[in-house]
This record gives structure tokens, sequence and C-alpha cells, in this order.
């Protein structure tokens, strides 16, 4: 199958698609009319297994037009669509947390997420917390407590601990505990990680 | 990859009770369960009916008559994050905090935490097991360490995985139930079904019905609730044993209440031998021994987990104390 937004499955080029298939064209018309006029976009009667769906994503403040499955995760979106890999697949059953983004600045597992669940909400992932090319305050602070060794985990680490400080500024170590609990670490990196999250609200409240 | 399914997000009720009304469809709520059950394929799915455009389905409320109703579709965590939830209704707001991950609780609702499958290895790779309409159950003689101590009757040994169901139990809450043929009101205790009434099925559920809510009654004066799970690490894990309690005081004698097991049984598992041990009775010493011995009578162990006969036991002392020295 194609990761190509512009290509539905078979290789028919979105245009054709529409200009050949009847029934399927209205349903596929009528939401390109509703996202011109800004709306939240919900397929308005069954979409057949395998058809593409036009899907709009907020992603980090921006919005991305692709043409999606309606299995497609957000992890294969973001990554293979969208080409925003700071989200990482990892186990893609909803274990290890690699795959951690922000949905409406709450953690979530992007494995376990459908895309065209998504739309009207805002995403945020790792790449959304860069200050243009200066790291983010949470990944500064990681850098800082050295809270990694292989690194695999540490972008869905990152955007748990800034999930938990959006909602939880100044968290115990218990709470920070609680808040990571979601993201495991082969490397073991824990008790640096705490330190992280930490560090990582002194740093936001300006200390 | 998943496999390829339809997929529709209707707009009103009755049209996602259509929608489920035919073929193979499958509820998606918070889809924290169904994704797995998608991906390991256990079960054909050829249409996924998302309930993420129904936010009529969402909420927690307080009755008039001082009752909670909690829409299906309310996220876990703003369950337990709840004010009233927390105040008066503290053991589900423990149990709806004890599922899995934070992640996982920002997206698992309440609806899809009681109508979730269940969680044997079996069951969920590739074996074709009783439940999925195969001739053996494979954790009879198999691999049966997370399995069940009461309840299997010779058929499927598989645990309820939900911690809120307990929970739910031991506060007498009621399902509202919608679908083709209208709606209907079932209380929780009856929602669940026993592999020896259906092996197939795991609630009271008919084709194309959905839970829109939960209703809870008002708690009397003097009820005290808790749950608590144990599980093999602190980060996420499903129960080994849990037990949610609904406990009525008057002063220091508990008048009756609700004692309902996680981990036990293919159902949330009402230890009534508990509960009678405590009616009527200050929580002393002895009366929380006996009530202890008691939570594990008529349990039958399989090969790997009786383990579990001492965790329950140790779980129920502990617990009870607890509650003693609350009252
Ligand atoms: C790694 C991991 C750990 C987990 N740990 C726990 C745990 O510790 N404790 C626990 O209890 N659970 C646990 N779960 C299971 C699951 O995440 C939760 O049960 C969650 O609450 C499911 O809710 P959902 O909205 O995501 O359900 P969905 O995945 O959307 O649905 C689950 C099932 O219920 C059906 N359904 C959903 N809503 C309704 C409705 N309103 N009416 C009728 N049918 C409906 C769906 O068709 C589907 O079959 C875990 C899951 C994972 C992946
Ligand atoms: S990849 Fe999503 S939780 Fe592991
Ligand atoms: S740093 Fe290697 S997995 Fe966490």
């Amino acid at each position: 199958m194609s990761a190509n937004p512009t290509n539905g499955p078979g290789g028919i080029t979105r245009r054709n698609f529409l200009t050949t298939v009847g029934a399927g064209a209205i349903g596929a018309a009528v939401s390109e009319n509703a996202l011109a006029a800004g709306k939240e976009v919900a397929p308005p009667q069954v979409t057949p297994a395998g058809r593409s769906v036009e899907v709009a994503l907020r992603v980090n403040g921006r919005t991305h037009v692709v043409q999606a499955e309606t299995r497609w995760t957000l992890l294969h979106v973001l990554r293979e669509v969208i080409g925003l890999t700071g989200a990482k697949p990892g186990c893609e059953r909803g274990e290890c947390g690699a795959c951690t983004v922000l949905i409406d600045g709450i953690p979530r597992y992007a494995c376990l997420t459908l895309a065209v669940e998504v739309q009207g909400h805002d995403v945020t992932t790792l790449e959304g917390l860069m200050d243009g090319e200066k790291l983010g305050t949470v990944q500064a602070a990681f850098v800082e407590a050295d809270a990694f060794q292989c690194g695999y985990c540490t972008p869905g680490q990152v955007m748990a601990v800034e999930g938990l400080l959006r909602a939880n500024p100044n968290p115990s170590v218990e709470e920070i505990r609680r808040g990571v609990s979601g993201n495991l670490c082969r490397c073991g990196a824990y008790q640096h990680i705490f330190k992280a999250a930490h560090r990582a609200a002194e740093l936001k409240a300006g200390k | 990859m998943l496999p390829s399914f339809d997929y529709i997000r209707p707009k009103s009720v009755q049209a996602a009770i259509t929608h489920l009304a035919t073929g193979s469809a499958q509820a998606h709520a918070g889809g924290t369960d169904l994704m797995g059950c998608l991906r390991e394929r256990i079960f054909p799915v050829g249409k996924v009916v998302s309930l993420s455009g129904l936010p009529e389905l969402r909420g927690v409320s307080e009755t008039a008559d001082g009752g909670l109703r909690i829409g299906a579709l309310t996220a876990l965590s703003a369950l337990s994050e709840h004010p009233i939830v927390i105040k008066r209704f503290g053991g589900l707001a423990q149990a709806a905090g004890e599922v899995g991950s934070p992640q996982l609780r920002n997206q698992g609702t309440l609806g899809g935490n009681i109508c979730q499958k269940p969680r044997c290895w079996y069951y969920r790779t590739d074996f074709t097991c009783l439940r999925k309409g195969g001739g053996t159950c494979f954790a009879v003689d198999g691999e049966n360490q997370f399995h069940c101590i009461f309840g299997g009757g010779g058929t499927c040994f598989i645990v309820h995985p939900s911690d809120t169901a307990p929970a739910l139990v031991a506060l007498n809450a009621t399902a509202r139930l919608a679908g083709p043929r209208g709606s209907r009101d079932v209380p929780l205790e009856k929602f669940f079904v026993l592999p020896e009434v259906d092996v197939q099925r795991e609630t009271v559920l008919a084709r194309g019905e959905i839970v829109t809510e939960i209703r809870i009654p008002p708690p009397v004066s003097g009820t005290r609730s808790s749950y608590r799970k144990v599980r093999a690490r602190r980060s996420w894990d499903f129960a080994l044993a849990g037990v949610a309690m609904a406990l009525r005081f008057d002063r220091k004698r508990v008048i009756d209440g609700r004692v309902v097991l996680s981990g036990a049984a293919p159902i949330p598992w009402r230890s009534k031998e508990v509960e009678q041990i405590v009616r009527g009775k200050e929580l002393t010493v002895d009366v929380i021994a006996a009530a202890a011995k008691a939570v594990t009578s008529g349990a039958e162990p399989l090969e790997k987990n009786g383990y579990k006969l001492a965790l329950f036991q140790g779980m129920i002392e502990e617990e009870l104390t607890l509650m003693a020295a609350s009252a």
C-alpha cells in the first residue's frame, strides 16, 4: 500500500478516483465542502474497507490534509505520511509509551488511536515542543539530567512529562512516577527520568 | 497494519445502533481494547462504528436523588479525577484510577472498560479456544497462573479484566442499554455472563445494543467504598487479585454491603461468604480473620494459580482492617 497522500488504493490518483466512482465521489465531495467551510469532517456515511478518505489533522498548530485509510493509526500517519518521526513505534499495542503524543494537551498513545478519530483535535508531537532550532524545556531537562541511554523511549517520556506538567506544574515524586508509569524504558533510566521531570518543572517555573 | 474494515462515525445513538445491528460490526469507544483485538485478529470485524460523534454519551452528573449518572463515553481519567466521584463514590474513583496507565485512562472509557474482551493469553493469540468457537480450553492444562479460581464451571477459565466493574457491582450500579428494540436497564450484577451460561459472550448485550450510561443510586449515609488491586509490578498491569467494597456502617458496626472480587472469576465475583460474616458485626480482629478465611471457601484453583488463595485472604484482611480503622 502506498503512503503517498495523493495516491488512493491501487495507485488510483484522487482526482481520477473522484471522476470515475459515482456514489463514492458524492461522499468525498461532501467532505471536501465541509473542509472548505472549516468544519469538523466526519465520514458522513460508511467508508468502505480499503477506501481512503480525506483527513484533516491539526499537528503542532498546522493543519495537514491527507488521504488516509480509516484503519491507519495516528502513529502511522504522523510518521509515514506527514513525516514527523518524533513519536516512535515500539510495541504498537499500548504497552510501552514510545508513541506518546498529546491530544488536546493530554498524553495518549498514537498507536492505539485511529487517525480519523483525531479530526477536530489538536495533536502535539515531540517536534512541537521545539523552540525553533532550540530544544524545548522538557527536552533540555532530559539532557541536563542525563535521562536516557539508548534514547528510544525518550520522545515518549518527554511527551508524558510535558502532559503531566501541563496538568500539574509542581508534581511530587510520587505524581511523577505515576505520570510516566505508561512509559517503559528498556535501559532502566527511570531514576534520571524522574529527576528530569522534576528539573523540567523547575525550568518551567523559571527556576 | 490493522486489517481493513468499513468505518462510520454516526451522529445519533439511533444510527449507531442501526449500524451495529448488521454484520460483524464492533463499537469503537476509546479503542484501547478494540485496536488490540483488531491487530491480533481475535475476531472478525467487518465494520467499526465509532461512538466519538456522540457527545451526549460523555460526562458525569449528579441525579436529582443524589445518585450519579455517568455517560458510557466518559474517560476513565475524567472519572477518577471527578470531585463528586472521589468524595461520594470513592471505590469507583480508585478503581478507574487503577486501570492501565495514564495514557490508557485518558483514552479508555467507562463503557469500554466494562465491555472489554478477556485477556487470557490463549484467547488473545492463535488458539481457537472455546470462547472463539473451538472445542477446548487450553488454560485448564496449560499456563494458567493468571486464570480464575471461581466460576470457571469446568468450561472457560478467564478472569474478567475490568477494574471498574467490581466497583460498580459493589455500588449497586445499573447500566442503561440502547438497542434496536429500545432501551433497558440492567443491574451491573446481572450484566456479565458466566461461561457455563454462554462461553462465547462476556455480557448480556444483544446485537446492536450499546451501553449509553451507568447509574449509581445515592449512597445511604454511613456507606464507605474502596477498591484495592494487587498486580505483579507498579507500572500498568491487570489485577492478579482485587477487591471492591461498599460497606454501610452504623458507628462501628457493619449493617450490610457488598464485597466484589476482581482477578477471581470470569465475571466480577461477589463474595457472599465475606459479606455474610461481616454483616451485623463490628470489624474486630476475629471477625476480620474469619472473613479472610471465608473469601476462598469454595475456590477451585488450577494447577498454577493456587497462590491466589493466600493473596485474596491477605487482601481481605488488609482492606477490612483499613475499613475498621476509618469507621
Ligand atoms: C496495555 C493495556 C493495559 C490495560 N490495563 C487495564 C487494566 O489494568 N484494567 C482494566 O480494566 N483494563 C485495562 N486495559 C483495557 C482497556 O484499556 C480498558 O478496559 C479501557 O477502559 C477500554 O475502554 P475503551 O473505551 O478504550 O474501549 P474500546 O476499545 O473502545 O472497546 C472495548 C470493547 O467494548 C465495546 N464497547 C465499547 N464501548 C461500548 C459501549 N458503550 N457499548 C457497548 N460496547 C462497547 C467495543 O466494541 C469493544 O469490543 C488495558 C489495555 C491495554 C492495551
Ligand atoms: S508503540 Fe504505542 S504504546 Fe508502544
Ligand atoms: S533510554 Fe533506552 S529505552 Fe529508555
